[in-house]
């Protein structure tokens, strides 16, 4: 099994997530991350899905989701020429003996802190997934007391875009 | 011998059949200004390209809606639907989808059976479309209503057929608080539909059943939901009929077959030795019979037609080897088993016609043409994928292959189909006439297909019955042959068969149905006897669910749990009610059949069979239900084991065929 991230084109109306979830869902796939957000195009919203599966059952799903009327456009996103970036949120716990090492490792990772309480600070990071992991790693110590990370957002390198093409109607083949 | 027949009693009171019948001729066809509908272009059964579909192509009714116009959302949804060519509709009003039926009252184009069942009226639009080629069209309330359409629906998924279901939702300020009748049923057919449709503003109505109708019949064909919330029905806004076609960003189904890939085929077909043409379901809905017959007579390459794709070659055709598959023939389950080459056409490779999937066609190299990219590789990789509609597909080939030919590559295929033409004479498809004077089933359906021919429609249910009707009745064209292939539905064959009828009124239609299937939606004889659709079912009698009990017969040691639907003494103790009543008739179909207004006839020995058939042939104002009773142990021959491979398959109980030295790995 590998790790593979696809980049879905959708129609911006309700309920289009729940028919590109269901086919996951169907063949059994655990979605690892998923993140949905606008476009530059008011009528098209990008979905970007990160599933750990074997080329053949992928295959198959891609040319599913192809086949729902509100999906516009599929694109895998290869690691290599694309960026692909997480948000992170951690609330660390950063008393006046430990601060100045959080905050020291929090410029490390050039992370910011956006919150400051009394006895702990809110960190944000973004990046891609094996820095986030790190950066976890080195403040556990310092106790994590909640964590929030979004989904997986990736963009191809270069100066080509795949939603100017998506609003082309193009024919599609196997 | 006695005489079995039994003559119907005169219905209850009310209409008399040949008002009935007056009915149903009158009430449809009658254009917006009153004046009678030209009688439809007859369709030619033998005409291939006809069947099905032909008339899908022109508007075949006026609108009613002139132009801009103050209306209702149900006004809009009747004008909407009147200007796709809807003319029939099969549903049960109940509260949310009241609005939308007022003004159905008054539609002078769509003619709106009223069934009995939300069930009946899902199979019957499935029925129509497989009959016409034209979209079949159904209509519930909320609630219990819509989720009673949730079987035909995915019937018509898994058999691509196009279909458009419309049902009323709780009104929109109510809906996802558990109101009354209220279900998620766009969110429920997600999987089971092409497309579906929670419309959220009255405007959009008219729009949406455009867009409904185009997704349902384009490409691979198919079922698609409109959920309609009660308020947009009643709500008032400005109505103007549409003229411009249907765009949507995401859907446009390729039909054009890639040249290069057309030709690479071509290549394959002259190198190979040992070729198949494999023909499913895909074929009838492109209506390309014509064309591949001429493929298959320009290259001299046998033929097997799937469950889906009876009639979509003729039968009585040389090159045909017949169905494949479970219980398909030995000569064409020995063809895909030893072809070099499988040209498969508008096909799925079902796990039905497979087999254990490794082991098929084991050296074969596949050409895999469908309108569906998602089918091609899906369970068999292909070695030439072709995406496109296979009239257009097959019509290239067949250029493609005569510049082949012109090449001088046209390979000598004679050994092959002396091989295949040798099994076809050894393995017949065959039965044994029970030696206790009971109805083989076989015969039965065998002299219903002899008698009433290769125009008629044949509509099934599931089970043995079914498979049997696919074996031993000759057809000859393509739309003459309806069943529920993918999803196996019991209860399908009376309210598709009314489908049938309704929509190919001149043809004479019969259901071949099993007594287990008929229990399951024979309330809509009612609607047949009520609505003027004389349509003609023969339950094939054999007291229990047959095909259960093959299989517990073969692999559970006889022991028969649950498939016994008569009372019997030798099953249950006699202190049992069921017990008490050995011997009769629960129900009594032919009572059955008179207390719904229809024609009922038992036939229980050999020589009244013809008799029973010929009386049925010639009752045409009223439906009519024979009750064949049929010996219960009749099986499916020849059978390929679930989860078996092809290569085993036995032609009867314990007997394998003997391929003849060649291979079969």
């Amino acid at each position: 099994m590998t790790r593979h991230t696809l980049s879905v084109l959708v129609e911006n109306k309700p309920g289009v997530l729940v028919r590109v979830a269901g086919l996951f869902a169907r063949r059994g796939f655990n979605i690892e991350s998923l993140a949905v957000g606008p476009t530059e195009h008011d009528e098209i919203s990008r979905i970007t899905i990160v599933v750990n599966c074997d080329e053949h059952p992928l295959e198959q799903v891609t040319k599913q989701l192809n086949k729902l009327i509100n999906v516009l456009k599929i694109v895998e996103l290869e690691p290599g020429a694309t960026v692909q970036r997480e948000l992170i949120l951690i609330k660390v716990r950063a008393d006046a003996e430990s601060r100045s090492r959080v905050l020291e490792t929090v410029n490390l990772f050039r992370a910011k802190v956006v919150d400051v309480a009394l006895d702990v600070i809110t960190v944000e990071a973004t990046g891609n997934r094996e820095k986030l992991d790190a950066l976890i790693k080195v403040l556990e110590p310092f106790g994590i007391k909640e964590l929030v990370q979004s989904g997986l957002v990736a963009i191809g390198r270069g100066g080509r875009s795949i939603t100017d093409r998506a609003l082309r109607p193009v024919e599609r083949s196997a | 011998m006695t005489e079995q027949m039994t003559p119907g009693t005169p219905g209850p009171p009310g209409p008399s059949p040949r008002d009935l019948a007056a009915r149903s001729a009158h009430h449809p066809a009658v254009r917006a200004d009153g004046s009678p509908r030209p009688p439809e272009a007859p369709v030619p059964a033998s005409a291939p390209a006809s069947s099905p579909a032909a008339a899908a192509e022109t508007p075949r009714v006026q609108v009613t809606s002139p132009g801009k116009v103050r209306a209702t959302g149900a006004q809009a949804l009747v004008y909407a639907l009147e200007r796709v060519g809807a003319d029939t509709v099969f549903g049960i009003p109940g509260g949310a989808v009241l609005p939308a039926y007022d003004p159905l009252l008054d539609s002078k184009i769509i003619r709106h059976i009223l069934v009995r069942h939300e069930q009946g009226a899902g199979h019957a639009a499935t029925g129509y479309a497989q009959a016409t080629g034209r979209v079949g069209v159904c209509m519930a309330t909320s609630g219990p209503g819509a989720t009673n359409l949730v079987t035909p629906i995915a019937d018509a998924y898994m058999d691509s057929v196009p279909m458009v279901a419309i049902t009323g939702q709780v009104p929109s300020n109510l809906i996802g608080t558990d109101g009354f009748q209220e279900a998620d049923i766009s969110g429920i057919t997600i999987p089971i539909t092409k497309h579906n449709f929670l419309v959220t503003r009255p405007e959009d109505i008219a729009r949406t059943i455009g867009e409904a109708f185009h997704v349902a019949s384009t490409g691979r064909p198919g079922p698609v939901l409109l959920d309609i919330p009660q308020d947009l029905s009643r709500a008032d806004i400005d109505y103007e009929p549409r003229t411009e076609p249907v765009e949507l960003p995401g859907y446009h189904p390729v039909t054009r077959p890639h040249a290069r890939q057309v030709r690479e085929a071509a290549r394959l077909i002259g190198e190979s030795r040992r070729p198949v043409l494999y023909v499913g379901g895909g074929v009838i809905k492109a209506r390309a019979s014509a064309q591949l017959r001429e493929l298959a007579e320009l290259t001299g390459i046998p033929v097997v037609t799937t469950l889906m794709a009876r009639g979509a070659f003729p039968d009585r055709h040389p090159q045909h080897m017949g169905m494949p598959g479970m219980h398909g023939t030995v000569a064409a389950v020995g063809a895909l088993q030893q072809a070099d080459l499988l040209i498969a056409l508008g096909t799925r490779f079902d796990d039905r016609v497979t087999g254990k999937l490794d082991t098929f066609a084991p050296g074969a190299l596949i050409v895999h043409a469908d309108i569906d990219p998602a089918e091609i590789s899906k369970n068999r990789r292909a070695d030439v994928p072709i995406v496109g509609d296979c009239r257009e597909v097959i019509t290239d080939l067949v250029a493609a292959v005569k510049a082949e030919h012109e090449q001088g590559r046209r390979p000598d295929i004679g050994a092959w189909r002396a091989q295949l033409d040798s099994w076809r004479q050894t393995y017949p498809l065959g039965y044994d006439e029970p030696d206790d004077g009971t109805l083989a089933p076989q015969a039965v359906i065998e002299r219903i297909g002899q008698i009433a021919g290769p125009e008629a429609i044949y509509v099934a249910g599931v089970g043995q019955h079914q498979m049997w009707a696919a074996q031993f009745i000759d057809y000859e064209n393509p739309g003459t042959w309806i069943n529920s292939g993918g999803a196996g539905t019991m209860g399908f064959a009376v309210p598709a068969a009314m489908g049938a009828k309704v929509g190919r009124p001149d043809t004479t239609v019969w259901a071949i149905d099993g007594d287990g299937c008929f229990q399951m939606t024979n309330q809509e004889l009612a609607t047949c006897a009520i609505e003027g659709i004389p349509v003609k079912i023969a339950i094939i009698n054999n007291g229990s669910l047959g095909m259960v009990r093959q299989w517990q017969t073969l692999f559970y040691n006889e022991r028969y749990s649950n498939t016994d639907l008569h009372p019997s003494d030798a099953s249950l103790p006699p202190v049992s009610t069921a017990g008490k009543l050995a011997g009769t008739r629960i129900p009594d179909f032919v009572k059955l059949a008179e207390a719904y207004g229809c024609e009922g006839i038992r036939c229980e020995e050999a020589g009244d069979v013809d008799k029973t058939i010929e009386r049925a042939m010639e009752i045409n104002d009223r439906p009519v239900v024979v009750d064949f009773i049929v010996h219960r142990d009749a099986m499916v021959w020849p059978m390929v084991a679930a989860g078996t491979s092809n290569n085993d398959i036995k032609f009867a109980r314990g007997l394998a065929p003997d391929w003849g030295g060649s291979s079969d790995d």
